[in-house]
């Protein structure tokens, strides 16, 4: 195992670690992207191109979009639930 | 159950876990160690036998293509299904002006991210035909270019044009590309029943290693893929925009009072 080889698998770590410690999600959208450009490193280091171009455009574009806007639909509807209630009262 | 009695059932639970992982870790293979037969066969025989430079895409395109068959359809049905979750809460048609009002409100891009992300369109889109295009050949396919090409229109969204998006990736143009790109797979597979008697199976001429049309019917099974898994990602995105952004609280609420 070359020394290249041995950070990047500690910067996946590293990264998996951070997306489990954030707790806000929007911070995990956006360490999950990071997370993921670290996995791509990996497969690329490790000799998997086809894998690393798969992992790119999926956990770096299509998923973070994904939960960004899922959660602006889901605080929409909390926004809209709380102002519903407070017109009734 | 106490906080205590927790503790201790992970703890022991804990201990267990760790000495089976640890028996477990023994006993893997040396690091870089490879004996799997099927991966050293394809590597000997993949490029005599189709013609093609990238395995991966040949096992992907050809050797597995009925994989690919399900994978693909998999995509297909969970991008109709967040369609299909999303849509009945849409309601009626937006009205123009409110729209053109929510786009106002959104623009909140900042000079140097418009600009970054209208520079990145046309290079996206070369980028995502390469790599569709070029499957048999160097690493990537359908689905790596496919979502490369996704992100072209995407990048109109970045600038703060949700209208724009809207306009370039449209419902029936994005819905018309997954259904033609799977269709256009499967009808690839039947091909091969029809000309050789076995589905999937290889049925147009290898042409020369090395050049854009060789592989027979992998260039073509790329392009397929990569329609349909742009416009399965397009049509998720704009679902989800739909909601995000055109029926924000702001107007519903400003329409019933």
């Amino acid at each position: 195992m070359t020394i290249l080889q041995i950070a990047v698998l500690g910067a996946v770590a590293l990264a998996g670690t951070a997306v489990a410690l954030a707790r806000e999600p929007l911070r995990q959208a956006m360490t999950l992207g990071v997370y993921g450009l670290a996995l791509t490193i990996l497969f690329f280091v490790f000799q998997a191109p086809d894998v690393a171009l798969s992992q790119v455009v999926v956990s770096t574009v299509g998923l973070p979009v994904m939960i960004l806007l899922a959660l602006r639909k889901i605080r929409q509807q909390e926004h809209e639930r709380g102002g519903r209630g407070s017109r009734e009262e | 159950m106490s906080r205590r009695g927790r503790l201790g059932l992970f703890a022991v639970a804990g201990v267990g876990a760790a000495a089976v992982l640890v028996v477990g870790l023994a006993g893997l293979p040396a690091f870089g160690d490879y004996h799997a037969a099927y991966g050293l066969i394809v590597n000997g025989v993949g490029l005599s036998e189709r013609h093609a430079t990238d395995l991966v895409t040949a096992v992907n395109f050809d050797y597995r293509a009925f994989d690919t068959l399900g994978e693909e359809f998999l995509l297909f049905g969970s991008a109709v299904g967040v369609a299909v979750l999303l849509r009945p809460t849409r309601g009626e048609r937006q009205p123009p002006r409110a729209a053109a009002a929510d786009e106002r409100r959104f623009a909140g891009a900042s000079p140097a991210l418009r600009a970054l992300s209208i520079g990145l369109i046309s290079p996206l889109i070369v980028l995502g035909a390469y790599i569709v295009t070029h499957g048999q050949l160097t690493p990537g396919g359908g689905f790596q270019g496919g979502v490369i090409l996704a992100t072209a229109p995407l990048m109109a969204f970045l600038a703060g044009r949700v209208l724009a998006f809207k306009m370039i990736a449209t419902e029936h143009l994005v819905e018309a590309g997954e259904a033609f790109g799977a269709a256009g797979y499967a009808l690839i597979g039947l091909g091969g029943l029809v000309f050789s008697g076995v589905f999937f199976h290889n049925f147009l001429p290898m042409g020369l290693a090395g050049h854009l049309l060789s592989g027979g019917t992998m260039p073509l099974s790329s392009i397929a893929v990569g329609l349909e898994v742009a416009g399965a990602f397009l049509l998720v995105w704009t679902e989800l925009l739909d909601q995000a952004m055109l029926h924000g609280p702001g107007r519903s609420s400003g329409g019933g009072s």
